[in-house]
């Protein structure tokens, strides 16, 4: 089985029982994690009343798919993205083929990523799925178009039959190759008429005997009808040329018209479709949906989408042995085929260690408006919830939180309560990572996170001594507390040298400066400063007369401004020309000299 | 204009540069070097697009990237400039400056030098924010202020400007051999003539009352006074150093951060912006006039969201005929380069008729068709 199951007891966040699905997860720190470093999808399991459940944990065995699952998150999550902005007003017609490429654009992006890998069977499995809800929910074929979807789907998932057929024809002797015989049948299963013939011919050439055989059994093949949905015919009219056709193929086996080439006879039992003759090809086949869509091809063209269960069924019943249980992926199949959507993504979930593949394929089936709004305990939708789930898990992960935002928004009723919680836990190292992290705050109008990240910014500069770094991230966070300490800082750095630092800052603050009345306090005391420096005398007391009515100074500051009034007051320009300021300062400092 | 694909490369690309051609060549680059960055283990990445075919040939399977070689980089790469043609330089978020070999023959990279913490500070890291090269010449600066000249052949710093900013530089270039220009997180530019022996700057600029931060910087390749920036609001200004504290242009290029501008090296009158937002726009004057329009001063009609003074002792021929209205003149068309919007846009690089770029959705973009 391509799933390891572990048996470990786990906590839980709420109590399960055993019939509910309890998509609940905890944070464990084991080695053997993909990318998704943080969680695992479990379920629970036992019998109801026993004291301590055990938890089945699935995983996947192999960790080597981390650089590659990372184009498949970024891929998925521009398409991801194109989807929600898909316009809501469109009439659903014009909708309906833009939903299916979308599909189809996942899947590619999937077969991208197989191409890369060397063990595909995880992604082989998703695509396959991923493509049968394309076929059965977004595409939604009806009867006729539906067996050649289905071909195709079958086609798609089984193409050693080419590479067998490339090692026979490459061969000296193409149809005395032992394969011959087993890529002539694997296309005929498949329903490749066309390269069937083209591969009998080859054995007609040199059989002089069967000649007449080989010419009947090439025209059985030529003339199978195919339903072409862009024809004026209806799927009646098919039907009975097709059920012509199966006559015709009948009563060569009743004339015994192959009886003398067992190869050619069975080709014949498997045009009419045989269900034993099909079932003892197990190995051509491989899969039961395989001789499913072979059975239906050969037996019931036209079937519809609600008869497929039924037959889906019977052919997973006839083809399995009756001793092994289904797999996880049959079980999936078989929901799929039984058009029970909430089944296809419950199994998903359970099945699949990482959520991308049950996000995905839920939002896109929601946007066709395919699932009932399936409330959980909580209130929220399904669709809602997978995605929670997914973008959590990529806020966990050192490099992909910034993809995890976009799923967040299109969250309608929790998303931004979790990205408010997620994105003050990204671990700022620079600055420009702080400020994309800002700039996300900002565009969603979340002054809280912005003052919070602005503060620990501001802290950390201030540890580091960059006080005109600290002070313009108090500044950017409107935090007039850190303003006013880091503005006693530069007063006190003042104080012990005597000169000012960061005039580059102080200077160019403007409107800035009225954060915090200490801040303020240093802008226009340096001010005073250089208006002394350079003579202005008269400008500079009246500031200085300013500061000290304001009382804007901190105390330890009072002596400070005293002195420096001092020598004001006997400057000529104040006290002869201005003697009122020269009053006010005397007034000031008299009861304290 | 060619499509642009998307190469999705895993992980999140800081710095896209194109290893310089020699100009007696007159080929296409071919080669560039990306950093990374946001990982735990960043690496910078040298790739190669393939020799240009004859022209017309369909090469889109040929224009996608090959990795040629990598090597794992010591915290975020937050700049990278080319110092040769084997050689690259590497400003880091640990504080250390690198210069790395890339070696043609076997397509292997090496540290040939290391500067482990040029920019650090007391008690955490500070980040070496920006790089630039004139061989042997190397200018660093951080988020601790500092700015510091270093030759490639010299073990220790030439020369160290501490506290040359009381806030964090973002960017650093070149204006002459002997002047810089470095622009900071309070909306500043700083010119820095490196003959002077003071550690204050020589001239500063910046819009009057505005404190928005600064995130690059790119000089006219032909007229060495004019210079053009970006920042936080997206802004695009060009500027004349020589005329004063205003910008001559302001154009609002971005809704979000603008991290890098360019001028076109060898057809200036194409300047080129990526930003947070993610759009990558190619300006082009089509003017017809010597001077592009964006360095003939004043509004831009259609964009402008706030004024620019004249400069003192502006030209004042250019300006009236900007503002006159002439609608011959003056126009500037913008082109967007990439198909759909995406993450941010990190950096860009263009020479030639080849732009790259790399996004924050770990996706690589080359185009070998600019129009310029």
């Amino acid at each position: 089985s391509q799933f390891t199951k572990l048996l470990v007891p786990v906590n839980l966040i709420s109590a399960p029982t055993s019939d509910t699905l309890c998509l609940c997860l905890t944070h464990t720190h084991t080695p053997f994690l993909t990318c998704f470093n943080s969680y695992l999808p479990v379920c629970v399991s036992g019998a109801t009343g026993s004291g301590s459940s055990l938890i089945h944990v699935v995983r996947k065995d192999e960790d080597i798919y981390s650089p590659i699952l990372r184009k498949l998150f970024n891929e998925s999550h521009h398409i991801f993205v194109g989807l929600q902005t898909i316009r809501e007003d469109l009439p659903s017609k014009n909708k309906k083929p833009q939903f299916v490429s979308i599909s189809k654009s996942y899947r590619s992006v999937i077969r991208a990523c197989m191409e890369e890998l060397q063990q595909v069977s995880i992604l082989l499995a998703i695509e396959l799925i991923w493509n049968l809800c394309e076929v059965l929910f977004i595409d939604a074929v009806p009867a006729g178009s539906l067996l050649l979807h289905l071909l195709d789907w079958v086609r798609l998932h089984k193409a050693d039959v080419d590479e067998k057929a490339r090692e026979v024809l490459q061969s000296e002797s193409p149809v005395e190759h032992h394969g011959y015989w087993d890529v002539v049948v694997s296309y005929v299963l498949q329903g490749r008429l066309e390269e069937a013939r083209q591969m009998l011919a080859k054995q007609a050439a040199q059989q002089y005997a069967d000649k007449n055989m080989y010419k009947l059994m090439d025209n059985l093949l030529s003339k199978m009808p195919v339903y072409n949905p862009g024809s004026i015919h209806t799927l009646t009219e098919f039907d009975v040329k097709w059920r012509h056709w199966h006559e015709e193929v009948d009563r060569c086996l009743q004339d015994k018209s192959f009886a003398s080439n067992v190869h050619l006879e069975l080709i014949c039992k498997i045009l009419v479709g045989d269900e034993d003759t099909l079932l003892e090809h197990k190995e051509l086949l491989s899969t039961w949906y395989h001789f499913l869509v072979t059975r239906l091809l050969f037996a019931h063209p036209t079937i519809k989408p609600t008869e497929l269960h039924y037959y889906a069924q019977s052919c997973m019943a006839m083809f399995l042995d009756s001793r092994s249980a289904p797999e996880t992926l049959d079980s999936i199949l078989l929901a799929a085929f039984d058009f029970d959507i909430h089944q296809v993504i419950k199994d998903c979930s359970i099945a699949l260690n990482n959520w991308w593949f049950v996000a995905h394929l839920t939002d896109l089936l929601d946007h066709c408006k395919l699932l009932q709004s399936h409330n959980l305990h909580f209130g929220s939708n399904l669709r809602e919830f997978l995605l929670l789930e997914y973008a959590s898990g990529l806020f966990n992960h050192h490099s992909l939180w910034q993809l995890a935002v976009d799923y967040f928004d299109h969250c309608p009723e929790f998303g931004r309560v979790y990205l408010e919680l997620h994105i003050e836990r990204v671990p700022l190292d620079t600055e420009r990572k702080a400020l994309k992290v800002l700039r996300i705050c900002e565009q969603r109008q979340m002054p809280e996170q912005v003052r919070s990240i602005c503060k620990i910014m501001a802290k950390r500069a201030l540890r580091n001594n960059r006080l005109g770094s600290a002070l313009s991230w108090s500044i950017r966070a409107k935090d007039a507390a850190f303003a006013t300490l880091i503005s006693e800082r530069f007063l006190q750095d003042y104080c012990t040298r005597g000169t000012f630092s960061d005039l580059d800052l102080i200077d160019n603050l403007g409107p800035a400066m009225l954060l915090s009345d200490r801040l303020t306090f240093l802008v226009k005391y340096h001010e005073f400063h250089k208006l002394y420096g350079e003579k202005c005398f008269t400008e500079a007391a009246k500031l200085l007369l300013s500061l000290i009515t304001a009382k804007i100074a901190p105390r330890s500051f009072w002596m400070t401004l005293l002195t420096d009034a001092l020598p004001l007051l006997e400057q000529k320009e104040v006290s002869q020309t201005h003697p009122h300021l020269s009053l006010g300062l005397c007034d000031i400092t008299q009861p304290y000299l | 204009m060619e499509s642009t694909n998307a190469k999705y490369v895993s992980q999140k690309i800081s710095k896209t540069r194109w290893r310089p051609v020699s100009s007696s060549a007159l080929q296409q680059p071919h080669i560039f070097a990306t950093g990374s960055w946001d990982n735990e283990d960043n690496k910078i990445s040298i790739w190669s697009i393939g020799d240009h075919g004859l022209p017309g040939m369909e090469d889109e399977l040929e224009g996608d990237p090959q990795l040629l070689c990598e090597y794992r980089h010591d915290g975020d790469v937050l700049d990278l400039q080319f110092l040769d043609q084997d050689r690259i330089v590497t400003a880091s978020s640990t504080g250390a400056v690198t210069i790395f070999h890339h070696h043609q023959n076997s397509q292997t990279i090496s540290v040939a030098r290391q500067w482990a913490r040029a920019h650090r500070n007391p008690c955490d890291n500070a980040p070496c924010t920006g790089v630039v090269c004139n061989s042997p010449e190397i200018v660093t600066v951080g988020e601790d202020g500092r700015i510091i000249l270093f030759r490639a052949d010299q073990e220790g710093a030439v020369r160290i400007i501490e506290n040359a900013d009381s806030n964090s530089i973002h960017a650093v270039t070149f204006l002459r051999t002997t002047e810089i220009l470095t622009v900071n997180s309070i909306g500043q530019l700083k010119l820095w003539d490196f003959r002077q022996q003071s550690s204050s700057p020589s001239q500063i600029l910046s819009l009057t009352g505005d404190r928005v931060p600064l995130h690059c910087v790119a000089r006219h390749p032909n007229q060495q006074h004019i210079v053009a920036t970006g920042g936080q609001d997206g802004m695009l200004c060009v500027w004349d150093v020589r005329q004063g504290n205003t910008p001559f242009s302001l154009i609002e290029a971005h809704s979000a951060e603008m991290w890098e501008v360019h001028f076109h090296p060898t057809n200036p009158d194409h300047l080129f912006t990526c930003s947070e937002d993610g759009s990558l726009l190619h300006w082009e004057t089509a003017s017809h006039s010597d001077m592009p329009s964006f360095l003939q001063g004043g509004r831009n009609n259609s964009m402008i969201s706030r004024s620019a003074m004249a400069p003192a002792g502006g030209n004042q021929s250019l300006i009236s005929a900007w503002l006159a209205g002439d609608s011959g003149k003056g126009r500037l068309e913008t082109t967007h380069m990439l198909p759909s919007q995406t993450l941010s846009v990190n950096s860009l690089d263009v020479l030639g008729q080849c732009l790259v770029c790399g996004t924050d959705e770990e996706a690589i973009f080359v185009n070998r068709q600019v129009p310029v």
